[in-house]
C-alpha cells in the first residue's frame, strides 16, 4: 500500500485530505467527527478580532444548482466567517488539537487591514498548539465590503503587506487562502510569496448567483425578496480551480510554491488532479457538506489504489507530474493529426455527434438513411466535439495520424513537430 | 363472501370486496413530478430521432421530453396533441416496446429505453386534470362533415376538422362515444373512467356535435349522409368477431371476449361480474390477453391462453404477454381448438398440437382443457356498410367518402393507428374541401 502520509509545508497529516475552513470545521462537534472519520487536517473555520461576534442572515445562506436527479453540481453561500465567541473557538481548537496530535490543524484568519490587528490575533492562538495559519483573503462576501477577505485578496499589495505582518509577528506556517475573482492568479499569489507565505491555498469561492426566481424576480439564495452574490463552489468550479492551480504551479514567479489546492474536490480522483497539477494536498468541503465526512474513505482508498497501480510509493511522487505538461497554446504541436473513429458497434445510433457536427462545427459526419454515422476524414479537424456530446463512452474516439500518413483534409503529410512559434502565417515568423 | 376461486362454475364476487379495487384500478400510475424529471433527463434527444419514426402520429418525442425536463409540462402535452389528440390514452395503451420504446436508442444501448409513455401520460395528465383545452377553431367554414364511429380514428378526424372551422356531427351505434377506448381496453389500463372524460375533454374545442345509438345501415344510410353532408368520414371500426368453426361453438359458457371486455369495462361493481374458475381464451392478440388476465383480476382459479400459431406470432406484445404470465394466466401456443366439449354447458375445449407444414398448419396430438368458460377472442371482420365491399375499406373508397381507424387499409389494430389515420384523413377532407 502507497503511503497517503503527506508532509505539507513541514504540517504532517495521515492523509493529504484536509477539510476547508468552512461551516464543517466550525466546531469542535464538528472536527472531532471529522477526524474519527480519517480527515488528515483540517482549517478550521475562519476566527475573526475578538468583540462581538458577526451575525448571519437568519434566512438561506446557500443556493445550487442541480443535475436531474438532484445531485448537487454547484453550492453558493452567504456565510460569513465564525459567528462563535473567540475565546469558544480557540478552547475548542486546543481541546481537539491535544487528542489528535498526527492530524493537522490549522487555523483560518480574518482581521481587519491593520499591523495590531493581525499581531493580536497571532498573540491569541499561540497556544492552542495549531500547526498553522491560513489567511482568509478570499471571501467575496459580507467581509469585503468591511474591507476584509476578497477585498484584500484582489489587491496585492495588501497581501503582500499582511503577509508580512502574520510571519513577523508568529512563527507558524503561514497559508495564504487566494481568491478566483481576479484576473491573473500568479499576481496575489506572487504577492505572497514575496510577503514571506509559506504556501497558498485556492481557490476561494467565486462570486456567483445561483439561479433568479421567476416568480418573485429575485436572486437565490433568497432573503426577504433580495438576494446578493455569494460565494460558489462545488464541482462545478473544479475546472477553474485546476487551472488557476497550474498557473501558479508553472508559473516563472510562482513555480515551488507549494499549493494547498482547493475547488470541487469531491472524489480521490478529483484530489489526484490536483495533486498533479503541483497541489501538495487538498482541501474538501462541497462534498462533505453533500455527503457528510464518511467520503473520505473513498477518497483514501481510491489515491492509494491509484498510487499503487501506477508504482508510486507516496503522495510526493504524484505532486506536479502533469505540470511539465501544462503550456502556452503556441508551443502545441500544429503537426498532431488526429481524424475521429466511430465504433460502429458501440453505436447506438443517437446521432448526437451528426448534430453537433453538421449543425455546429465542420459538417464532417455523415448519416446515412439507416442511420449509421460515418466520419469524412477530408472534412474533420479533429475538433472532438462528437466525443464530447457522445453518450457512449469509447464510442468516439480520436485516432492519431501516423507519421508519414496524408491527412486527406490539409493533403498534407504528417511530419515532424512544428508550433505556432514557427508557423509562416505567424506574423512574428514572416518578420524574421 | 360466499364465493371463492374454486367455486365451481361462472360465479360472481370469487375474492374479497376489497380486491376489485385493487385490481382493476390504475396499473402503472402516472409519474410524479420529480420522477418525471429524472425519467426526462434520460433522453438523448437524438438527432432526427428514431422514436418519431416509430410512432404511427410522429409525435416529436424528443422536443416534448425537453419540454418536460425544463418544466414546461404545457408545452410538451401541445406538442403531443398537435399530431395526437388522444395523446392521453395512447400513453396508457400504446405497445410502447413495440413502437418508440422499441426504438429509442436507449434500448440498443443498455436495454432500457426512456419511459416515453409514462413520461408523456405525465404532460397529458397534468394539462388534463387543469380541464385546459389549448386548440380553438379556425374561422367557420360553413362545412358540414359527417363522422361516423366515435372511436379513436372518428374523434382524431372530428376534433382536426372542428379546428380547421368545419361543423362535425358523429355518429356512434353505442350509447357512448369513445369507441374502443371506452368499450375496447382492459379497464385497469384507463381507470377512473379515463375515456369519457378524454372525449369529453376532446369535445371542448366546440363545433362536434355526437349522436349516439345511431347506427349506419340501420339508422342512417351511407347514401343519406353523403347527400346531407360535404363529406363523410368511417372510422366504424370491425363490427363482426370472428367463429371458432368448430363443434359446441354455442354451447352455454362460451363467449366473445370482446364483449366480455366491453361488459367489465362498463359494469360498475366489478365484483357482481360472474367468471369461470377454469377459463379458456382462445386467441394470441391483445383482446386474448386483455379477456385472460381480467378473468384472473375477477377470481378465475385458472386461465389459459391458447394461440394456434408459435409465440412469436402472437400479436399480443412480450410486455402484455409478460404481464399475462405474471397475473397468472398460462399460455399454450401451437394448439388450435378441435371442439367445444359438453352437453347443458361448456365443460371443455379439444385442442390438437399444431405445427407449420407446406400447406398450413398441421394438426398433431390432441389434449383437453377443462373449461367452464371460453372467450373467442380470434379477429374481428368488417361488416362492410351497404355499397361497399372487402375484408377493408380503402383511404376514400368513394366521392365524398374517406375511411380511417381499424375498418380501413392500414388500420392496425392501434390505438395510435387509428388516431394518425382520421388526423389524415381529416387533413385530406379539409384539403378537399378546397379550403386549404
Amino acid at each position: 500500500m502507497a503511503d497517503l502520509t503527506t508532509d505539507f509545508i513541514g504540517i504532517k497529516s495521515p492523509n493529504p485530505f484536509w477539510l476547508a475552513s468552512a461551516p464543517p470545521t466550525d466546531k469542535e462537534y464538528n472536527v472531532r467527527r471529522a477526524f474519527k472519520a480519517g480527515w488528515g487536517g483540517v482549517v478550521w473555520k475562519t476566527l475573526g478580532s475578538e468583540g462581538p461576534p458577526v451575525v448571519n442572515v437568519n434566512g438561506p445562506r446557500y443556493g445550487a444548482i442541480w443535475g436531474a436527479d438532484r445531485r448537487l453540481l454547484g453550492l453558493n453561500n452567504i456565510e460569513l466567517i465564525t459567528d462563535r465567541p473567540l475565546e469558544v473557538n480557540l478552547r475548542e481548537i486546543k481541546a481537539v488539537k491535544r487528542d489528535w496530535k498526527d492530524r493537522a490543524m490549522i487555523i483560518s484568519l480574518m482581521v481587519p487591514c491593520d499591523e495590531a490587528s493581525w499581531k493580536d490575533i497571532l498573540h491569541r492562538i499561540e497556544d492552542t498548539e495549531a500547526d498553522g495559519v491560513e489567511l482568509n483573503f478570499g471571501c467575496p462576501h459580507g467581509m469585503a465590503e468591511r474591507g476584509m477577505g476578497s477585498a484584500v485578496g484582489q489587491v496585492p499589495e495588501y497581501i503582500e503587506m499582511v503577509t508580512r505582518w502574520v510571519k513577523s509577528h508568529s512563527r507558524m506556517p503561514c497559508i495564504v487562502k487566494l481568491t478566483p475573482n481576479i484576473s491573473d492568479i500568479r499576481l496575489p499569489a506572487e504577492a505572497a510569496r514575496r510577503g514571506g507565505a509559506d504556501a497558498v491555498s485556492l481557490i476561494n469561492t467565486i462570486n456567483s448567483i445561483t439561479s433568479v426566481n421567476l416568480d418573485s424576480f429575485s436572486p437565490e439564495p433568497m432573503i426577504d425578496g433580495k438576494g446578493t452574490h455569494g460565494g460558489y463552489c462545488g464541482p462545478a468550479v473544479k475546472p477553474i480551480a485546476l487551472n488557476m492551480v497550474a498557473e501558479i504551479a508553472r508559473g516563472a514567479a510562482t513555480q515551488g510554491l507549494p499549493i494547498s489546492g482547493i475547488g470541487g474536490v469531491t472524489t480521490w480522483r478529483d484530489a489526484a488532479e490536483f495533486m498533479a497539477l503541483g497541489a501538495g494536498n487538498v482541501q474538501v468541503c462541497t462534498a462533505v457538506m453533500t455527503y457528510g465526512f464518511k467520503i473520505v474513505e473513498e477518497m483514501i482508498s481510491g489515491l492509494s489504489q491509484y498510487l499503487d497501480e501506477k508504482g508510486m510509493q507516496s503522495t510526493a511522487e504524484l505532486v506536479g507530474r502533469a505540470v511539465p505538461n501544462v503550456t502556452d497554446w503556441q508551443y502545441l504541436n500544429l503537426n498532431y493529426v488526429t481524424k475521429a473513429r466511430i465504433d460502429q458497434d458501440a453505436c447506438i445510433g443517437c446521432g448526437r455527434c451528426y448534430a453537433a457536427c453538421e449543425d455546429t462545427s465542420h459538417q464532417a459526419i455523415s448519416m446515412s438513411v439507416d442511420r449509421v454515422f460515418e466520419v469524412m476524414d477530408d472534412e474533420c479537424v479533429a475538433c472532438n466535439l462528437c466525443v464530447n456530446v457522445c453518450p457512449v463512452e469509447d464510442c468516439i474516439t480520436m485516432e492519431v495520424l501516423p507519421q508519414g500518413a496524408v491527412d486527406e483534409r490539409t493533403g498534407k503529410v504528417v511530419d515532424g513537430f512544428a508550433n505556432w512559434t514557427t508557423h509562416p502565417n505567424n506574423p512574428s515568423v514572416a518578420a524574421e | 363472501m360466499s364465493n371463492n376461486p374454486l367455486t365451481p362454475g361462472i360465479a360472481a364476487q370469487r375474492l374479497p370486496a376489497a380486491a376489485y379495487a385493487q385490481n382493476f384500478g390504475d396499473l402503472e400510475p402516472v409519474l410524479d413530478r420529480h420522477e418525471a424529471h429524472v425519467a426526462a433527463d434520460r433522453c438523448y434527444f437524438c438527432h432526427d430521432a428514431p422514436c418519431i419514426t416509430a410512432c404511427p402520429t410522429s409525435i416529436d418525442i424528443p422536443l416534448f421530453i425537453r419540454q418536460i425536463a425544463t418544466g414546461t409540462p404545457e408545452a410538451a402535452a401541445r406538442t403531443i396533441w398537435d399530431q395526437n389528440i388522444l395523446g392521453g390514452m395512447c400513453a396508457r395503451v400504446c405497445p410502447t416496446e413495440q413502437l418508440c420504446e422499441e426504438a429509442c436508442v436507449r434500448e440498443a444501448a443498455e436495454g432500457k429505453p426512456v419511459e416515453i409513455g409514462r413520461l408523456q401520460r405525465f404532460a397529458t395528465d397534468r394539462v388534463m386534470d387543469k380541464g385546459v383545452h389549448p386548440y380553438s377553431r379556425a374561422p367557420l367554414s360553413g362545412k358540414r362533415v359527417a363522422v361516423v364511429g366515435a372511436g379513436p380514428a372518428g374523434l382524431a378526424c372530428a376534433h382536426r376538422l372542428a379546428m380547421h372551422g368545419h361543423d362535425v356531427v358523429v355518429l356512434d351505434r353505442a350509447p357512448k362515444a369513445g369507441g374502443l377506448n371506452e368499450y375496447g381496453i382492459a379497464t385497469y389500463k384507463t381507470p377512473d373512467n379515463f375515456a369519457a372524460r378524454e372525449v369529453a375533454w376532446l369535445l371542448q374545442i366546440g363545433g362536434i356535435e355526437v349522436r349516439c345509438g345511431v347506427k349506419l345501415g340501420r339508422d342512417v344510410s351511407l347514401d343519406a349522409l353523403r347527400a346531407d353532408y360535404d363529406a363523410v368520414f368511417l372510422g366504424i371500426g370491425l363490427g363482426g368477431v370472428n367463429a371458432l368453426r368448430v363443434a359446441g361453438e354455442d354451447l352455454p359458457g362460451v363467449r366473445d371476449a370482446v364483449e366480455f371486455i366491453a361488459e367489465l369495462r362498463q359494469v360498475a361493481d366489478k365484483a357482481a361480474l360472474p367468471v369461470g374458475r377454469d377459463v379458456v381464451v382462445i386467441g394470441g392478440g391483445m383482446t386474448a390477453v386483455d379477456a385472460a388476465v381480467q378473468s384472473r383480476l375477477l377470481g378465475a382459479q385458472n386461465v389459459t391462453i391458447v394461440y394456434r400459431r408459435g409465440q412469436d406470432r402472437m400479436s399480443a406484445s412480450a410486455h402484455e404477454q409478460d404481464h399475462a404470465t405474471q397475473t397468472g394466466v398460462r399460455i399454450i401456443c401451437n394448439a388450435a381448438p378441435v371442439a367445444v366439449l359438453g352437453t347443458a354447458a361448456v365443460e371443455g375445449v379439444e385442442f390438437a398440437y399444431t405445427h407449420d407444414g407446406p400447406d398450413g398448419l398441421v394438426m398433431g396430438e390432441r389434449f383437453v382443457l377443462k373449461a367452464d368458460q371460453v372467450f373467442k377472442a380470434i379477429g374481428q371482420a368488417l361488416i362492410a356498410p351497404e355499397g361497399l365491399r372487402g375484408a377493408k375499406l380503402d383511404a376514400a373508397p368513394m366521392a365524398g367518402v374517406w375511411t380511417g381507424g381499424d375498418c380501413a387499409v392500414g388500420g392496425a389494430d392501434l390505438t395510435v393507428t387509428a388516431v394518425a389515420e382520421g388526423r389524415d384523413a381529416a387533413e385530406a377532407i379539409h384539403a378537399a374541401l378546397g379550403l386549404k
